[in-house]
């Protein structure tokens, strides 16, 4: 779950990095106040999960309570690559000498933790990366020892920050450590991580990304869900605990097992190349056993979908049975028709694995008009598409 | 022969007498595994009763070790617990954990990872998040469906449990030497690259199949090893081509994120190593026939 800068902000002051004072707000009239709270004096910044705002004119300085108000006006509202903005976070301002660079990630490749650092700072990392790598320190982090003093002090020597910032670099490193640690980040970054002309450290901007799977032992994480951005299917969706992502098609897909589904998906866009280009709706995953009452959730949400013309269940049962998925689907049509809900869409089923012939009798004998056995993967995908096209 | 798993192996499950480790443990026994043992530190000293067969139940992995000889263990530990149950496996110096449970906090994995690592990497760890692997005819640690295929000569490696499934299925009539579920999660232990390895190195297997999925970069790291180091055919398939950039696709780690870790990437970077990739897991069957001249 990737964060907006003003939570980032926030967990950034609970845990010791420095920051500047700001505050969110979410219409224009409230920053007038929390302008002359914060001194007379701000930056307005749209607060989006995207890069490059300042480009699209999306953070704008304020010298006064009046002027905050029209700025935000105009960045409220504002689409910044495809993300409306809703919320500007309005901060105090500062003198910025020099801009740095900090983060600490997850390296996938070598199954560790890593810091990267830059004098280079105030640009997107990827671009230092690319044009001048030898400005980019990477310092593997050991998951168990973490960020000592030592540690700490040769990521900064790594990078080659001047020698009279050391000691305080240290002091930032270590709290920002302690940010990915309790928080349970993938990803902690600060950019920039300022030196005022005063010499002193401020984080000015920076991101954040939580690990959902540390839901149990993180709490507070799930208030920083952005529910409003969630596609309302997706939402509804998480609400019944499945797993599912709304995509741009017209065939909707159920199926068990993560990478199955990605690549019925898939199966599913080639087929749809012969059939008036039709894609597929979303990716569902109804995991290991798939109750009744799992397969009517989830039928519920995909029928739920306008954009949805036909429906491809995708099983193979390795665990689940396949006898168990057939009773799912007969008795969620059930349950859906006694809702009072009209079910007029096909649906393609491919069941193949443990009890594969008891699950396709139970279809085959349960002759719903709306549902449709197909042998294999291909030819399921192959009709459901078809389906979808002739709609 | 076969890799990291064979007849001999000799089996413990932790977390052998919750709901889940009870029913995979039943699974394994009829699948021929032989398991010797389980552990529960609140539950040391009885037996379960698995269809007529008594498995004794451990305090530790190391008790289960001393007393049985053990050189495998299965983890079932819920989420909240894994980090310390792959820890005291790691202690134990047992050769081979396999960590089926999903879910479990990145920062836990990366953790138990480390501490393997200090320890001399005597633990060979396979998952999280994963299937678990099966030599057939011979043993099955994790809970892959033993009945889908039969020995045989092609050796799998995959992200993916269901795409496992559907492949040995696929290819039931030829049969594996051992296919191994790696997971999906962003850390994993054994990866793409030691199982070819293994694979390369196993006299009983002629033809190796290799599936991936979006995220990271595995594969690609997978297809240059292949290009120095592997000589057997390699067949592969990568899934996730419609894939969505931003979001994650089940698997914890099946992300797209901006240009890196797309499956056209991953596909790219295998057939440059000479790997044949199939667009669907039928097409790679097909060509995983055609590499082995049937």
């Amino acid at each position: 779950m990737d964060l907006f800068e003003y939570q980032a902000r926030d967990l950034f002051a609970k845990h010791g990095v420095p920051v500047l004072n700001g505050e969110v707000i979410d219409t224009p009239e409230a920053a007038r106040e929390v302008t002359e709270r914060l001194g007379g004096r701000v930056v307005v910044k749209a607060q989006v999960k995207t890069g490059g705002r300042g480009k699209a004119g999306g953070v704008k300085l304020a010298g006064s309570p009046e002027e905050a108000v029209e700025k935000a006006t105009a960045i409220l509202g504002m689409d910044i690559k495809g993300h409306t903005v809703h919320k500007v976070m309005l901060a105090q301002t500062a003198d910025i000498a020099e801009e740095y660079y900090v983060s600490f990630l997850l390296d996938r490749a070598n199954r560790t933790f890593l810091a990267m650092a830059s004098v280079e700072g105030g640009m997107e990392i990827e671009e230092v990366a690319a044009t001048k790598p030898e400005a980019l320190a990477k310092v593997p982090v050991d998951a168990n020892e973490g960020i000592t003093d030592a540690k700490a002090l040769e990521i900064v020597k790594a990078a080659k920050f001047p020698a009279e910032l050391h000691a305080q670099l240290v002091e930032v490193l270590k709290s920002l450590w302690t940010v990915f640690i309790e928080e349970d980040a993938l990803l902690v970054e600060v950019n920039p991580l300022a030196q005022t002309p005063e010499g002193k450290i401020l984080a000015i901007d920076g991101k954040v990304s939580l690990d959902e799977n540390a839901a149990f032992r993180q709490p507070e994480h799930e208030a920083l869900e952005d529910k409003d951005a969630a596609d309302p299917l997706e939402a509804a969706a998480k609400a019944k605990g499945l797993n599912y992502v709304k995509l741009d098609g017209e065939v909707g897909i159920i199926g068990n097992g993560a990478g199955l589904v990605m690549s019925t998906l898939d199966v599913v866009a080639y087929a749809g190349e012969k059939h008036g280009a039709v894609k597929p709706a979303n990716f569902l995953d109804i995991g290991g056993g798939a109750s009744a009452e799992v397969m009517a959730n989830g039928l519920e949400i995909i029928l739920g979908d306008p954009d949805v013309k036909s429906v491809f269940v995708n099983v193979f049962g390795g665990i689940t049975a396949c006898d168990a998925v057939a009773n799912g689907i007969v008795q969620a049509l059930e349950l859906l028709k006694s809702k009072g809900e009209n079910v007029t869409k096909p649906l393609v089923v491919r069941l193949d694995g443990n009890n594969a012939e008891l699950g396709r009798k139970i279809l085959t004998d349960a002759n719903h008009p709306l549902i449709e056995q197909v042998d294999t993967m291909d030819g399921a995908a192959d009709r459901a598409a078809e389906l979808a096209a002739a709609k | 022969m076969a890799i990291f798993l064979t007849k001999e192996s000799k089996v413990i499950v932790q977390g052998m007498t919750g709901s889940e480790g009870q029913k995979h443990t039943r699974r394994m026994l009829a699948s021929g595994t032989n398991i010797v043992g389980g552990v529960n530190p609140r539950k040391a000293g009885q037996k379960v009763d698995f269809d007529g067969e008594e498995i004794p139940v451990f305090g530790s992995v190391k008790e289960a070790i001393e007393a049985t000889g053990a050189d495998v263990t299965v983890i079932f530990v819920p989420e909240k617990f894994t980090k310390d149950a792959v820890i005291e496996a790691i202690d134990a110096e047992i050769p081979l954990a396999v960590v089926i449970t999903e879910g479990i906090a990145v920062h836990d994995t990366a953790s138990f990872w480390a501490y393997a690592g200090a320890k001399g990497n005597k633990t060979r760890i396979i998952g999280p998040n994963c299937p678990g692997l099966i030599t057939p005819g011979q043993s099955n640690a994790g809970i892959i469906p033993s009945d889908i295929t039969k020995p045989g000569r092609i050796g799998l490696v995959s992200k993916s449990g269901t795409l496992t499934y559907q492949m040995m299925y696929e290819l039931r009539d030829i049969g594996f030497s051992s296919a191994v579920g790696i997971g999906g999660d962003p850390i994993i232990g054994t990866t793409h690259i030691d199982c070819l390895k293994a694979f390369q190195d196993d006299p009983d297997t002629d033809l190796i199949v290799m599936i991936g999925e979006i995220g990271g970069d595995a594969e690609e790291r997978a297809a240059a090893y292949i290009k120095e180091h592997v000589t057997k055919p390699v067949v592969g398939y990568v899934a996730g081509f419609t894939a969505p950039e931003g979001k994650t696709m089940g698997h914890a780690g099946a992300i797209v994120s901006g240009s890196s870790g797309t499956a056209q990437a991953k596909k790219e970077a295998l057939e440059a190593a000479g790997v044949k990739v199939g667009k669907t897991p039928s097409e790679t069957a097909r060509l995983a026939r055609a590499a082995l001249g049937g």
